[in-house]
C-alpha cells in the first residue's frame, strides 16, 4: 500500500448531496477537493470556494493591448511608413483611427477570453486521473462526484475515505494515478 | 415567500414619504418657473431656449421609460418586472408634458428661424423645405407624436392594471401585441420629434444618425433614472424585500450598454461627417467644437462616455447601491449637458455661455414632472402582482 494515490473520490445521486458534501469536506477542513457535475451548479462554487477568476483582468489587459496596437498600428502605417496626404487632413487623423482600434480592441479582448478561459482550466489537458476511476464516465451523464485530492495536508487514505462514507455517497473509490 | 401572499402596496410610512417629496418637487418646480417666466418676459428668446433644452430632456425620459417597458413586454427578462411599475407611473405624465409643450408652440419664432416667412423668402434651402418646416405641419406632426404616445401609455397602463386583478396570459398577450407597434412608433416619433423641435434650429443642416442619437439617449437616461429610483425605493417596503443586488446588477449592465450605443452613435455622425467634410454638414461641428463650446465637446466624451464607461466595466460597482446611484445620477447630469450641447451652440453661435435661466427652468420642469411622477407612483402596487413571471423575476435575485 505504498503506493501513492491521486485522491479519494466519491459518487452522489443528486445535486443537492454534492453540494452538501463539499460544504462538510470545507467544514472538516480540506481544501484540495474538486468537484465533478454534468451541468452547472450555481451553489457549487460557493461551497468550494472558488473565489473570483483572473478571466476579467486577462480579457481587460488583451483589450488595453489591442487597442494599443491598432492605434499604433494605423500610426506607424500613416504616420511613419507610408505618409499620404488625404484630403489636406493633417497624417496624424486620429477620428479615422477609431474604427481599427475599437474592433482590434474587441478582437484581442475576445481572443484573450478565450484563450485565458483555456490556460486557466489547464486545458488541453490529455490525462487526467479522476478518469481511472470507471464509474467516473456517468459524471457526464447522471450522477455527481466529489474528489478531495492527495496533496491535501488533511488526506489521509483511511481517514478520507472513512469521512466521505458518512456523506452517504453511493460508493467511496480509489483515484489511482 | 410566494407572490401571493405579499402585498405591493407602497405601506403607509412610504406614501407618505413619497407625498411629502412630491410637495417640496411641485414648490420647489412653481418657484422655479415662475422665476424663469418672469426672466422671460424680459429676454423671452432665452427663455424659450433654456425651456426648449429642459423640455427636451423630460420628454425623454418619459418616452425613454416607455420605450423599456415595451421592450420588456417584447423581450422578457427579470429586469423588467422590478421597474414595470415605475416605467407605468412615467408614461402616465405624458398628459402632463403636452400641457407643458404649450410654451415651445408659443415660442416657436423665437425657436426656429425657418418660422418666420422674410428669412424663408431670402433663402432659397429653406424656401425648398418649407412643404414640410411651417408652422402648421409641425404643429400637426407634434400632435400626431403626442396621440401616439398617450395612446400607446394608456392602453400600456391599462391591461397592465387589468393584470393585477386577472393573472393569467390574457392580458400579457395584449400587451405583447400593442408593444411591437408601440416600439415601431417610439423609433420614428422620436426620430421625428428630434428633426422637428431640435435639428431644424439650424434649418440647413441634416444627418440621418440624429433620430438614433436621440433614442440611445433617451434610453440612457430614462434607465438611469429608473436605478436612481429604485434605489431610493429600496429603503424601504416592498422592494426592501425584494430588491437585491442581482436586479441592480440587471439595471446596471444595461445602462452600461446604453452608454456605449450613445458613444457609439455619437461617434459615427461626427466620423462621417469629418471624413466628408462637406460646407453643408461640417459648420454644425465647427459650431461645436470652437469658442468654448469644444470643451463641452471634450467633456463629453470624457464624462459622458469614458468615465463612466471605465466605472461600470466593474461588476462591484454594479453591484453597488451607492456607486452606481452616483454614476446614474452623473449621468443624468450628462444627460442635460449633452442635450445642451445640441441646442445651445446653435443660438451662441462662436461663444459658448450659460444664462441664470439655464438652471431655474430645468430645476421648474423638473419639479413639476418629478410631482407628477410621484402622484402617478403609489397609484399601484408597487411590483405586478399578476404578472406571469414576477415569482421568477423575484427568486432571480435570491441567490
Amino acid at each position: 500500500m505504498t503506493k501513492t494515490i491521486y485522491g479519494m473520490m466519491a459518487e452522489f445521486d443528486t445535486p443537492g448531496a454534492l453540494v452538501n458534501a463539499a460544504r462538510e469536506a470545507r467544514a472538516k477542513g480540506y481544501r484540495k477537493l474538486d468537484a465533478y457535475s454534468p451541468f452547472p451548479i450555481e451553489e457549487l462554487s460557493e461551497a468550494l470556494h472558488l473565489h473570483k477568476s483572473r478571466l476579467p483582468l486577462i480579457v481587460l489587459i488583451g483589450g488595453i493591448l489591442g487597442g494599443l496596437t491598432g492605434y499604433l498600428m494605423q500610426y506607424y502605417v500613416t504616420v511613419l511608413y507610408f505618409p499620404i496626404n488625404v484630403a489636406g487632413r493633417p497624417l496624424h487623423s486620429w477620428p479615422a483611427y477609431i474604427i481599427i482600434t475599437f474592433e482590434m480592441t474587441i478582437l484581442f479582448a475576445a481572443l484573450s477570453a478565450v484563450f485565458g478561459l483555456l490556460a486557466l482550466c489547464g486545458l488541453p489537458m490529455p490525462y487526467h486521473p479522476v478518469f481511472n476511476v470507471p464509474r467516473f464516465a456517468l459524471a457526464s451523464r447522471n450522477r455527481f462526484f466529489l474528489c478531495i485530492e492527495a496533496t491535501d495536508p488533511l488526506f489521509d487514505r483511511k481517514a478520507t475515505s472513512d469521512f466521505l462514507g458518512t456523506l452517504e455517497p453511493r460508493e467511496v473509490s480509489e483515484v489511482a494515478h | 415567500m410566494t407572490a401571493s401572499t405579499h402585498s405591493f402596496t407602497a405601506p403607509a410610512d412610504l406614501e407618505k414619504g413619497i407625498k411629502s417629496w412630491r410637495t417640496r418637487a411641485l414648490a420647489v418646480g412653481v418657484v422655479a418657473l415662475a422665476a424663469g417666466a418672469a426672466g422671460g418676459l424680459g429676454n423671452p428668446d432665452q427663455f424659450f431656449r433654456s425651456y426648449l433644452w429642459a423640455y427636451l430632456f423630460f420628454v425623454g425620459v418619459t418616452i425613454g421609460c416607455m420605450a423599456l417597458l415595451m421592450l420588456q413586454y417584447l423581450t422578457g427578462g427579470a429586469w423588467g418586472v422590478v421597474i414595470r411599475r415605475l416605467c407605468e407611473a412615467a408614461t402616465r405624465t405624458f398628459p402632463l408634458l403636452l400641457v407643458l409643450f404649450l410654451p415651445v408652440v408659443l415660442g416657436i419664432s423665437h425657436l426656429y428661424s425657418w418660422s418666420h416667412p422674410e428669412v424663408a423668402a431670402a433663402d432659397e434651402a429653406i424656401r425648398h423645405k418649407q412643404a414640410y418646416l411651417n408652422v402648421p405641419f409641425f404643429l400637426g406632426r407634434a400632435a400626431f407624436y403626442f396621440l401616439g404616445w398617450i395612446v400607446f401609455a394608456l392602453l400600456l397602463n391599462k391591461w397592465s392594471l387589468a393584470q393585477d386583478t386577472e393573472p393569467g396570459s390574457r392580458q400579457q398577450l395584449k400587451l405583447q401585441l400593442v408593444s411591437g407597434p408601440g416600439l415601431l412608433f417610439f423609433g420614428l416619433s422620436v426620430t421625428f420629434m428630434a428633426i422637428d423641435w431640435v435639428m431644424s434650429i439650424d434649418p440647413h443642416w441634416s444627418s440621418t444618425m440624429y433620430g438614433l442619437l436621440f433614442i440611445a439617449g433617451e434610453g440612457l437616461s430614462s434607465m438611469a433614472f429608473l436605478i436612481t429610483t429604485l434605489v431610493i425605493l429600496s429603503r424601504s417596503r416592498p422592494f426592501s424585500e425584494v430588491i437585491t443586488r442581482r436586479h441592480l446588477h440587471d439595471l446596471g449592465k444595461l445602462m452600461f450598454a446604453f452608454v456605449m450605443v450613445w458613444a457609439y452613435f455619437s461617434f459615427s455622425q461626427f466620423l462621417i461627417i469629418w471624413a466628408g467634410n462637406l460646407p453643408e454638414e461640417i459648420p454644425w461641428y465647427v459650431r461645436r467644437l470652437h469658442g468654448g463650446w469644444g470643451w463641452v465637446g471634450l467633456a463629453l466624451a470624457a464624462f459622458h462616455f469614458a468615465v463612466p464607461f471605465l466605472l461600470l466595466l466593474s461588476r462591484d460597482i454594479k453591484r453597488n447601491y451607492n456607486l452606481l446611484t452616483a454614476v446614474a445620477v452623473w449621468l443624468l447630469v450628462m444627460r442635460m449637458v449633452d442635450l445642451y450641447w445640441l441646442v445651445m451652440p446653435e443660438f451662441r453661435k462662436g461663444e459658448f455661455g450659460v444664462s441664470w435661466m439655464d438652471f431655474v427652468i430645468p430645476i421648474g420642469l423638473g419639479g413639476i414632472w418629478l410631482a407628477a411622477f410621484t402622484w402617478q407612483l403609489p397609484k399601484r402596487p408597487l411590483l405586478p402582482p399578476g404578472e406571469l413571471h414576477l415569482e421568477e423575476a423575484l427568486a432571480h435575485g435570491r441567490d
